[in-house]
């Protein structure tokens, strides 16, 4: 059941990625992204139902988690067609992870897992959810600076493939950043009282995972603008990245 | 039941002789009822008349009462599918001066609902008004702006978004400078300051738009208050330089440079949180744009294309709807007779009869009803429709 709900799940995140390449399958592309986050959404919930404990502790279920969360994240904040190059940024990238998930067998059932409920829900969850906005504040930071580039160089096309505007994706940056960092926030002290109960020591990971947190939290107090402030966003994403790649060497 | 047209439009006419044929909305409809079961469209670009039946001749008579000269060599005229074509490829905008501009496809509504127009009228402009809409949905055809004015506000909107909390500095008042005023405040911008070097010109404008006046002395400060600014002056050196923008942290400054000689230091536009557009840049976006409406035009034309085919199916099915319409009331008629000598019965049992010999009619005369709608759509309708007229004696007096 759950090895076929993937199927649904990739055939619509893929569809979403081709569809978003051309303005006149635009909609089919929303659907597509809403079929496949529906089905994914149903495989998570046989993964939790025929899981014992927390079915996404290894690196590969945590990744499933993680696409799960971007595409949501997605759907919610910048699913329409007007965005439509920020579905071409999203939608690839999500499929592509989905299937390392899989392969890595981040979408099985049945799943083991030495934690207790409560501790990866806060933990893991938290910090995926985070990660997730994070990732998509990065997508849009990158629109930002693409869009700003072609105002600078007046680039003659720029009303025939159009990007939102610079205000609305400076904005829409900053507020995805100011509500994923409580929720890194909540992750990482959750980590801390774990690893302080069991005494464990600070790894490369949560070194980065610090930094990360560190970073974002500047954005936030700071508030730079213009594309000081999209530039950091995306250096913050690359903190994330290594945060993840981490993940699948150390963490777990 | 015939299709005609006859018209000037800025294909054929130029523009002394198109204004002597313009009509206002109403003298329009008033002329379309002159002339019957006709509308009459009318813009600054042409001035058609649709009519339902074959005397174009009068339409074209009442077209040299107004241009006061022969039209014979200028004016077209069309029929049948050929007119509903050309009234699609119109209301689409896509025999616009420029492709896809949306202002037709309300004229043509304004047409349409002003006259009085019969079946064959009333279901060609329907056709129209709905590919029209479709054209603009389905195709982007007019998205993008087509003129430096409606460019210079879709650029502004590229960088602020929703215009609303926006204010604009306008610079001079010259006449593009006017235009691009009011698509900016067509969009929801303020315009907050108008100013010149005190002239009337300037204080109308003002007026106009509700803006407050300054000397060209004052542009420093306000420039610290607006989002926009838009040049349009005669001046013939720079107006704005580099040095007289105040260093902003937040907020981007847009400048938009219509001048020739250019108003506004090109230094600007590497300032930090500063974009500048002057008229060489507008017009490149303005080409590639319609550029690009070229290409959705394309498109259009596609859907053009299945909208005729659709009023051809439609025009062929008129030669068997009336053969369609005798032999069902013949059948009903011969059913509700046969039904009258029944003796008294009970209501339920009555009911019953009704509903089953009703629905054996509806059986019988289904298959031929869809072949005889076939076969009009493949030109033999008239042939059918004769067929059915002697077989059933329909149109006998029975």
């Amino acid at each position: 059941m759950a090895e076929a709900l993937f199927w649904p799940a990739i055939l619509g995140y893929g569809e979403a990625a081709l569809a978003y390449s051309s303005p006149r399958y635009t909609r089919l592309g929303t659907w597509g992204v809403r079929i496949g986050w529906i089905a994914q959404t149903a495989l998570l919930a046989v993964q939790a139902a025929r899981a014992d404990g927390f079915p996404w502790s290894s690196w590969s279920g945590s990744l499933n988690l993680f696409v799960w969360l971007v595409v949501g994240t997605y759907l919610i904040w910048g699913c329409q067609p007007r965005y439509r190059l920020l579905g071409l940024a999203v939608m690839p990238l999500a499929a592509l992870l989905f299937v390392v998930s899989r392969v890595g067998g981040g979408t099985a059932a049945g799943v083991h897992s030495r934690y207790g409920n409560l501790f990866l829900i806060l933990h893991v969850g938290f910090v995926l959810a985070a990660f997730a906005g994070f990732t998509l504040a990065a997508a849009l930071a990158a629109l930002y600076l693409v869009e700003e580039r072609r105002l600078r160089r007046r680039t003659p096309d720029i009303l025939r493939l159009r990007l939102p505007s610079l205000v609305a994706l400076e904005r829409l940056t900053t507020r995805t950043i100011a509500i994923s960092l409580p929720l890194l926030t909540v992750g990482l002290i959750a980590g801390f009282i774990r690893l302080r109960e069991e005494h464990g020591a600070i790894d490369a990971l949560m070194g980065t995972a610090i930094a990360t947190w560190m970073l974002y939290a500047f954005i936030v107090a700071s508030r730079p603008s213009g594309a000081r402030g999209a530039q950091l966003a995306l250096v913050g994403f690359a903190l994330v990245i290594v945060t993840r790649i981490a993940l699948a060497g150390s963490h777990f | 039941m015939r299709l005609s047209l006859v018209g000037v439009s800025h294909h054929v006419a130029p523009v002394e002789l198109r204004e002597r044929v313009a009509l206002s909305p109403e003298r329009a409809a008033s002329f379309a009822r002159a002339l019957g079961d006709a509308v009459c469209l009318s813009t600054c670009n042409r001035t058609e008349l649709y009519l339902s039946g074959e005397d174009s001749a009068r339409a074209l008579a009442f077209l040299e009462e107004l241009a006061g000269e022969p039209l014979r060599s200028v004016a077209y005229r069309m029929h049948d599918e050929q007119a509903a074509v050309h009234l699609f490829r119109v209301s689409a905008g896509l025999d616009s001066l420029v492709p896809g501009e949306s202002e037709i496809l309300g004229q043509v509504r304004a047409a349409y609902h002003a006259a009085a127009p019969g079946p064959l009228l009333d279901r060609v402009f329907r056709q129209a008004l709905q590919l029209g809409k479709r054209v603009r949905t389905e195709t982007a055809i007019g998205e993008a702006p087509a003129s430096v004015p409606a460019a210079a506000a879709a650029l502004t909107a590229q960088v602020f978004g929703d215009l609303r909390e926006r204010s604009v500095l306008l610079v001079g008042a010259g006449r593009m400078g006017q235009l691009a005023a009011a698509s900016l405040s067509a969009r929801g911008a303020t315009i907050a300051y108008v100013a010149s070097r005190g002239n009337e010109a300037a204080v109308e404008l003002a007026g106009r738009f509700g803006a407050r006046t300054l000397e060209l002395s004052e542009l420093a400060r306000a420039l610290g208050e607006v989002d926009v600014v838009l040049s349009s002056t005669g001046s013939p050196g720079l107006v704005i330089g580099a040095g007289d923008v105040p260093a902003r942290r937040r907020r981007p400054l847009f400048f938009i440079d219509i001048a020739v000689p250019r108003d506004v230091d090109p230094a600007v536009h590497e300032l930090a949180g500063c974009f500048l557009y002057d008229i060489d840049d507008l017009e490149a976006v303005v080409a590639e744009t319609l550029a690009g409406r070229r290409v959705e035009a394309e498109r259009a034309e596609q859907l053009v294309v299945e909208e005729a085919e659709r009023f051809r199916e439609w025009q062929a099915s008129l030669d068997v709807v009336p053969a369609i319409t005798s032999l069902r009331a013949r059948a009903e008629e011969i059913r509700a007779g046969e039904l009258a000598k029944l003796p008294s019965l009970p209501e339920e049992t009555r009911a019953t009869i009704e509903a089953v010999t009703s629905q054996m009619l509806n059986k019988l005369l289904h298959l031929p009803t869809v072949r005889m709608k076939e076969a009009a759509a493949a030109d033999n309708g008239s042939q059918y429709a004769e067929a059915i007229r002697h077989l059933f004696g329909l149109g006998e007096g029975q």
